[in-house]
């Protein structure tokens, strides 16, 4: 189908308080200044209590439906790598652009468990391989960019720069549209994010530099040493003052009859030493052993 | 709050100018165009912006204000339309249930200046503790519902509204969902228009309802429905897009624009009011196609009116009657309707995405308050606001939500059920007090129940963005206004034990709420620190984690703090913690639970 003729979906998503709306803002408005039909339609709420946020932007001769269908994106902008792989379904699969900055947000959801040798529950897929999978993919360090122009804050303009390399609008409009949404303060450094970012985009139809986003982190190494906890309460210095119970994150403390703590789930126990620490009487103390692996 | 807000009432853009608007905006411009004198409010997601853009416009052409609740701000509208003045009100869905009492009455009434409610309903519940269907409260007070598509029809519409309000001597509702009144589309705008002056009109007979009026006025009602019924079969506000005959779809609002989508050329008729139905103009269309689908979201509204008429019809039988709809969604529901073919997306991208829900926020005054009310083991009645989140990990302190301001008589009901062994505790947010937290506490001082009640007052509206409020001191459009004294308003009321504490002080927060649920009978526990997000955005010198001495307990990463993570080192097989410094705002909490005193304040831990 003609490309002037149907309608372009753009997806920008990320996390409250990165500037999602700002690019989707930016973005309807060059769109209607150049005699566009746009909608962009996004979700207020829980926006701000650190959930991911997304706007839809569709723009063409005439659209229906404010969000995009499934599978109809023609360019997916991530402004946080996590959020990016949470949309990247909905990408076109044969024609799609990803553009995403490398920059990771763990949510503190992803650091719950108290597992040993535990990392953080983040996205664990590499950008190398989600790259493999899409017509077009940037993943870039617009963070990292936009920080060293000045304010990391910008980091959403540098991903406007990568963007207006897959859409057909001159580079002087953006630039216009730009200057006329953010803080007067600010238009110099979101000029020359813009630039950056469009600049580092032109190098390629695909792109990665992750250097500063630790994504590429190796996992062969270990760190979490086999141990053998063992806790021991001296009765008689307990006075049942229920400290430990309260404050054990595991639970795995109770007070007995003769109201004296005791570790009625040793199984859960982590070894922690939290209990141990904030015992009053000193009653508790936890070693952690490391155990040496016989079989190798 | 919003943008234009803050920026204070500026001169109205002029009529033939075309502007990105949300629905929200578009609603309140269409409120100002038609010559509106009066709108008020109490905040709900998704339709707080429509006040707070009524209150960008100067404020010699309309008074808009916040009021205490849904049901207030409905009164204050009614009293505006009874002294001839357009009126306006806008509440989301489950507010409607607040302001029904006075709606039902009113219907009957009538207006004098036309009057207009904006209800905004969230098919799901991206917000919300339900999602029930508004358009039914249409149906049960016999009122219209006009259902716009996009912004400009949601300007229209709601100019539209007053009209038909002050022509059929009935109040309007203008139905958006979440989708229209957060989609910004171009909107043409139009003049402000100026509304024939009327003045009070005395007439007992049809503003008194007693009995022997009301019972007049019931007849009244229905003749208006029926009038309003054969009038709609000729309005612009509903119209047919003739096509392929084979199948047409009856259908209305966003789902319009989904249907559109998949299948631009089929025969749709185009509801814009969606009660009452336009029968003549339903069954011409449905005599000129074969077949006839419903489009609608959440109740099948339209179909049953529908059966009723004895037209056959299908809707139900292909679209879900729960959640929010979607061209996906709509699509799949033709296709099982044999009218386009399935959908095919062979995404290659198979992976369960990172979970990323929403958490308070770094500093946030609730989390202390859950904290402790873990610690004393409490049983809590909770209710709605920012603070229904302590419900999951890793506060999960909260174990009922109901509805606004249910969270008081709830405990009360515990209280007189005589099964809970644990201290019962209401938490209640300071607005959600104000908006029906008053009455339920008077009736446990009344009752001398043996509960706790903690208000979490941070001082600000805050789940919907930071709306004022009368404990705030301040209106709607900023103006200073006397602040609700909530410790000697509790007094005045009859309490006997009220403790104000610190938000910050975990110690002596869980010393207070030790001895308030002690106390036999209705105690009151006050927090007191702000928001800190809103009004202001509030950013203290940040904390750090000395990571030589950090013990990896991780008993910090028990407040949920989401400027807290891991860091890369680690202890004894497990992550050191460390702080964002760009993130934290310093309440300190961290440091005050950290067991090796590894949590410091930023510049203190450098100098060590």
């Amino acid at each position: 189908m003609d490309k002037r003729n149907r309608t372009t979906n753009v997806l920008i998503v990320g996390v409250g308080g990165q500037g999602v709306i700002m690019v989707s803002k930016v973005l309807a408005q060059l769109c209607q200044e150049a005699g566009h039909d746009v909608k962009q339609s996004e979700v207020h709420g829980m926006a701000k209590r650190g959930g991911g946020v997304f706007s839809h932007v569709r723009f063409g001769p005439k659209v229906w439906s404010p969000t995009i269908p499934e599978g109809e994106v023609d360019i997916l902008v991530a402004l946080e790598w996590a959020e990016g792989l949470r949309w990247i379904r909905h990408l076109k699969p044969e024609t799609g652009t990803f553009i995403a900055d490398c920059q990771k947000i763990v949510p503190p959801f992803a650091c719950r468990s108290r597992k040993r040798g535990a990392e953080p529950a983040y996205a664990p897929q590499t950008p190398e391989e989600i790259i493999d999978q899409v017509h077009a993919g940037y993943v870039m360090d617009a963070t990292g960019l936009a920080a060293n122009l000045g304010n990391a804050r910008a980091a959403n303009t540098v991903l406007l720069g990568a963007l207006s390399t897959a859409l057909d609008f001159p580079e002087a409009a953006w630039a216009q549209v730009i200057a006329a949404t953010v803080p007067p303060k600010s238009v110099g450094i979101n000029a020359r994010a813009f630039t950056e970012g469009r600049a580092w985009a032109l190098g390629g139809t695909k792109r990665i530099d992750v250097t500063a986003s630790g994504l590429q982190k190796s996992r062969a190494e270990v760190h979490h040493p086999q141990v053998e906890t063992v806790v021991e309460i001296t009765a008689d210095w307990c006075k049942g003052c229920d400290i430990c119970v309260k404050s054990c994150p595991e639970r795995c403390l109770r007070l007995n009859d003769q109201l004296k703590a005791e570790l009625a789930l040793p199984e859960l126990c982590t070894g922690c030493q939290l209990c141990s620490w904030l015992c009053p009487d000193m009653a508790i103390s936890v070693t952690n052993t490391p155990v040496q692996e016989a079989a190798s | 709050m919003t943008h234009a807000l803050r920026q204070g009432a500026t001169e109205p853009l002029g009529a033939g100018q075309s502007r990105p608007m949300t629905g929200n905006e578009a609603i309140a411009r269409g409120v100002w165009e038609a010559g509106a004198r009066v709108a008020a409010a109490y905040p709900g997601t998704p339709s707080t912006e429509i006040l707070e853009s009524l209150a960008a416009y100067p404020a010699a052409d309309i008074h808009a204000q916040w009021s205490t609740n849904e049901k207030t701000a409905m009164d204050v509208a009614i009293g505006a339309s009874f002294a001839g003045t357009r009126a306006f009100t806008a509440m989301k869905h489950v507010g409607m249930n607040v302001a029904a009492d006075a709606l039902m009455s009113f219907s009957y009434i009538g207006v004098n200046g036309g009057l207009v409610v904006a209800v905004c309903d969230d098919p799901g519940i991206h917000s919300s503790q339900n999602e029930q269907d508004s358009r039914i409260y249409a149906r049960f007070a016999h009122v219209p519902v006009l259902e716009p598509s996009d912004g400009q029809e949601a300007l229209e519409f709601t100019r539209t509204a007053f009209d038909l309000s002050e022509e059929y001597d009935c109040p309007v509702f203008v139905r958006s969902t979440t989708r229209l009144s957060h989609t910004r589309s171009a909107v043409t705008l139009g003049a402000r228009q100026t509304p024939a002056a009327r003045v009070f009109e005395d007439n007992p007979r049809k503003n008194v309802m007693i009995p022997a009026h009301a019972r007049m006025r019931h007849g009244h009602v229905l003749a208006r429905e029926a009038r309003l019924r054969e009038a709609l079969s000729d309005s612009p506000l509903n119209r047919v897009e003739p096509g392929d005959a084979r199948v047409g779809i009856i259908t209305s609002g966003i789902p319009y624009t989904y249907v559109k989508e998949c299948l631009p050329d089929v025969s749709v008729l185009k509801l814009g009011v969606t009660w009452p139905l336009p029968d003549r103009l339903i069954r011409e269309f449905c005599a000129g196609v074969e077949r006839v689908i419903v489009v609608e979201e959440l109740e099948p509204l339209i179909e049953d009116a529908l059966k009723a008429m004895g037209i056959a019809c299908e809707g139900k039988a292909f679209f879900p009657r729960e959640g929010e709809f979607s061209p996906e969604i709509v699509h799949d529901g033709l296709a099982k309707a044999g009218l386009m073919p399935a959908r095919v997306h062979a995404a290659p991208f198979e992976f369960a995405p990172m979970v990323r829900p929403p958490v308070l926020c770094a500093g946030c005054p609730h989390v202390a308050c859950f904290m402790a009310l873990g610690a004393i083991d409490a049983r809590v009645a909770g209710d709605i606001g920012c603070y229904t989140l302590a419900v999951v990990e890793p506060l999960k302190s909260m174990d009922t939500c109901v509805s606004m301001g249910s969270s008081i008589a709830n405990a009360v009901g515990m209280a007189k059920a005589g099964t809970e062994t644990r201290p019962i505790v209401a938490t209640i947010g300071d607005s959600t007090f104000l908006h029906s937290g008053i009455p339920p506490l008077i009736d446990a001082i009344y009752n001398d129940a043996d509960i706790t009640v903690f208000i979490l007052d941070n001082h600000i509206t805050a789940m919907t963005g930071g709306q004022d409020h009368p404990g705030t001191g301040r209106t709607l459009r900023g103006d200073p206004a006397p602040r609700v004294d909530f410790f000697a308003l509790v007094k005045a009321l009859g309490v006997r034990w009220v403790q104000k504490v610190d938000s910050y002080d975990t110690a002596s927060m869980q010393r207070q709420l030790r001895e308030a649920v002690a106390h036999k009978g209705v105690s009151v526990v006050i927090s007191d620190r702000p928001c800190v997000l809103d009004p202001v955005r509030i950013k203290g010198p940040a904390m750090a984690v000395d990571q030589d001495s950090c013990i990896a307990c991780q008993a910090c990463m028990n407040l949920g703090c989401p400027a807290i993570t891991w860091a890369e080192g680690w202890h004894e097989g497990r992550h050191k913690v460390q702080i964002d410094p760009e993130a934290c705002i310093g309440c300190s909490l961290c440091a005050q639970l950290c067991a090796s005193h590894s949590i410091k304040p930023a510049d203190i831990a450098e100098q060590v």
